[in-house]
């Protein structure tokens, strides 16, 4: 066990990256996010929890420009980017990655770390190759301190799956983006590469880079994240640090319901169903 | 490097038995199938630039082999053009078959799968009706005649054969180009997840129409050839069903999505369609070999002759370099030379 309660850092004020303003969405007759708002403060990583179906990937897709808000807004430092098309919202700064892995099974891995890139090239011949120099550096680095770059050459679809993630991490990094946005980096990978991909992130923080985190493993989020919040519902019944969250009444509820094992305490519950 | 070498000098001699192929092979019979051939290398390559790389299965790319027919035939009818000034006019048809391209494009692409290719066959379709239909300006059913051609006999094919030399060889640049560029690169994104390469900034519209437009232009540019060559179009040949279908088997067959698969695939197929229509007084035979060759491609070799070919001399190469002792483990490379290698595979 790596991780600590060493959770201190200052919390989302005053001026937060990244911003919600009550954003609802429905499917159909499904409520799946009514007046979300949630805040990650810069140079923070934030934890979104909640059982399944609380509206957390829908909240992520709405962010990133998948899925369209019926009300509400979302800011980035300040600028409305609600609804905005995905290309957009990524070169405005947000990285994610999925919760099922997508990469580009059949380029190679390096050809995966120049797709981010290329937005940035504002090349008038379409002909230009992918990446100049330094780019192609910058990528290699990359793949190097996620720690698969001797498979550079390798096409994507060769890679595990715990490689796969560190390859989605590296080619969401690649464009340096403001903010990342996480949809379960430890889900279904083995707890050796959890420490891992748990260390990467911290490594980047330092670095100055924010972290919005969906999770399910508990662990994994009260350790490394700043500031916890939880959704239920469709909206935020919680937000603090990791400690004060762990023990707040509404949470405990919202996970364990009525009924529930006590050994899910931990959270383990919605990883357990969910890391398949 | 070796095998770079070995490349680019077979690209060479290709090009040089292209050159010299007319000089040397004289019977106008065999001249006129290498035309046609050429004018599928052309296609096949113009169509896998935009099918091929972006994983998006037009079925019609006829509709811009009509349309640069059709212009070109209304074009040296109207004013009044002879003899080699109707190549001039083939520039023309491949600007008409990109403007064409724009609101199809528009159109088809707003959907995806299946139902991208529906589309392009119902615009296909549409078109074909004007073809019939706009009598003042197509003649109707009954075509469009060229003018006569007062080329010298003997050599009488070589213009339309250089001429359909330079567009093929135009057409496999552009695809190679492509292929290593940048905008390759996000057209391959696309094929393989158009969403997440949406969530990394690939202007996926753009880069979709941008790859169908310059597919049209070459398509378009033979048409315009084959009505000058041919002599006749009419609707049923300039907006034919089976030319995509065509297009479509000899990128399969060669390989969808790489630069030199089209090119094998109607170098194999066109020559053998060529040669069964003339065996065989009821040309239909090769319509149903059309189906079986589909069939057996699907089923033997789905990914089409060369990526099967390039990863048996993988295979080969890697068993090769284990044999001589090199590392079991050379494939784990140091970082420095994976690129190489990611290069190489591209």
């Amino acid at each position: 066990m790596t991780m600590t309660e060493a959770a201190t850092a200052p919390s989302a004020s005053p001026a937060p990256l990244l911003r919600t303003e009550s954003v609802s969405k429905a499917f159909g007759g499904v409520q799946a996010l009514s007046g979300a708002s949630i805040e990650v403060g810069r140079g923070t990583i934030a934890g979104l929890i909640g059982p399944n179906g609380s509206g957390k990937t829908t909240l992520f897709n709405i962010i990133t420009g998948y899925a369209r808000a019926d009300s509400g807004q979302v800011y980035l430092d300040g600028r409305r980017i609600t609804n905005l098309p995905p290309e957009r919202v990524f070169s405005l700064g947000i990285g994610r990655t999925f919760q099922l892995t997508r990469i580009f099974p059949t380029m190679t891995v390096f050809e995966n770390m120049l797709i981010a890139g290329q937005h940035k090239e504002r090349s008038w011949n379409p002909l230009a190759r992918a990446g100049g120099a330094a780019s192609r550096r910058h990528a290699m680095e990359l793949l190097d301190f996620v720690g698969i770059a001797r498979h550079a050459g390798a096409l994507a679809q060769t890679l595990s799956y715990g490689q796969r993630k560190l390859l989605e991490l590296a080619y969401v990094l690649v464009a340096d983006p403001e903010i990342v946005l996480l949809d379960e980096p430890a889900g279904g990978v083995n707890p050796s590469l959890i420490n891992t991909i748990a260390g990467k992130i911290r490594e980047l923080n330092a670095a100055g880079k924010t972290f919005l985190i969906v999770e399910h493993n508990m662990d994994f989020v009260m350790g490394l994240c700043d500031r916890v919040m939880v959704l239920d519902y469709g909206s935020v019944i919680a937000a603090g640090p990791p400690a004060q969250v762990r023990a707040d009444p509404r949470v405990l509820d919202a996970y364990l319901g009525t009924g529930e094992d006590d050994d899910a305490q931990d959270g383990d519950r919605g990883a357990g169903h969910e890391g398949a | 490097m070796i095998a770079s070498g070995l490349r680019f000098g077979g690209v060479a001699a290709l090009l040089a038995l292209g050159i010299v192929f007319p000089l040397v092979f004289t019977n106008p019979a065999v001249t006129s199938d290498a035309i046609y051939t050429l004018i599928f290398v052309a296609a096949a390559s113009a169509w896998n630039t935009f099918s091929g790389y972006s994983g998006y299965i037009s079925l019609g790319h006829a509709v811009f082999f009509g349309s640069g027919a059709y212009l070109t035939g209304i074009a040296t009818l109207d004013w009044g053009l002879t003899g080699s000034q109707v190549f001039l006019l083939l520039p023309l048809a491949g600007l008409v078959g990109a403007i064409i391209a724009v609101p199809f494009g528009l159109i088809a692409l707003r959907v995806r799968r299946h139902t991208f290719v529906v589309i392009t066959i119902a615009i296909f379709f549409i078109f074909q009706l004007m073809a019939y239909n706009l009598q003042s300006l197509t003649g109707g059913t009954s075509g469009l005649l060229a003018p006569t051609v007062n080329f010298a006999a003997a050599t009488y094919n070589n213009p339309f054969y250089y001429a359909a030399l330079v567009i093929a060889v135009a057409a496999v640049a552009v695809s190679w180009l492509i292929r290593r560029s940048r905008f390759g690169l996000q057209l391959r994104a696309i094929r393989d997840d158009e969403d997440r390469a949406r969530g990394l900034g690939v202007r996926t519209m753009r880069v979709k129409l941008g790859a169908f437009v310059i597919s049209a232009v070459p398509v378009a540019m033979v048409g315009g050839l084959s009505w000058y060559f041919t002599g006749l179009i009419d609707p049923s040949s300039g907006f034919d069903p089976l030319f995509d279908v065509a297009v479509a088997l000899m990128a399969f067959l060669g390989g969808l999505g790489t630069v030199a698969g089209p090119v094998l695939g109607a170098l194999i197929i066109e020559p053998a369609q060529q040669y069964f229509q003339g065996q065989v007084s009821a040309g239909y035979l090769f319509l149903m070999l059309y189906g079986a060759l589909f069939l057996v491609v699907i089923l033997v070799l789905p990914r089409g002759v060369i990526p099967t070919a390039a990863e048996q001399i993988g295979k080969w190469r890697d068993k090769r370099r284990e044999g001589d002792g090199g590392l079991a483990g050379h494939r784990l490379a140091a970082a420095g030379a994976a690129p190489d290698r990611a290069k190489e595979l591209a």
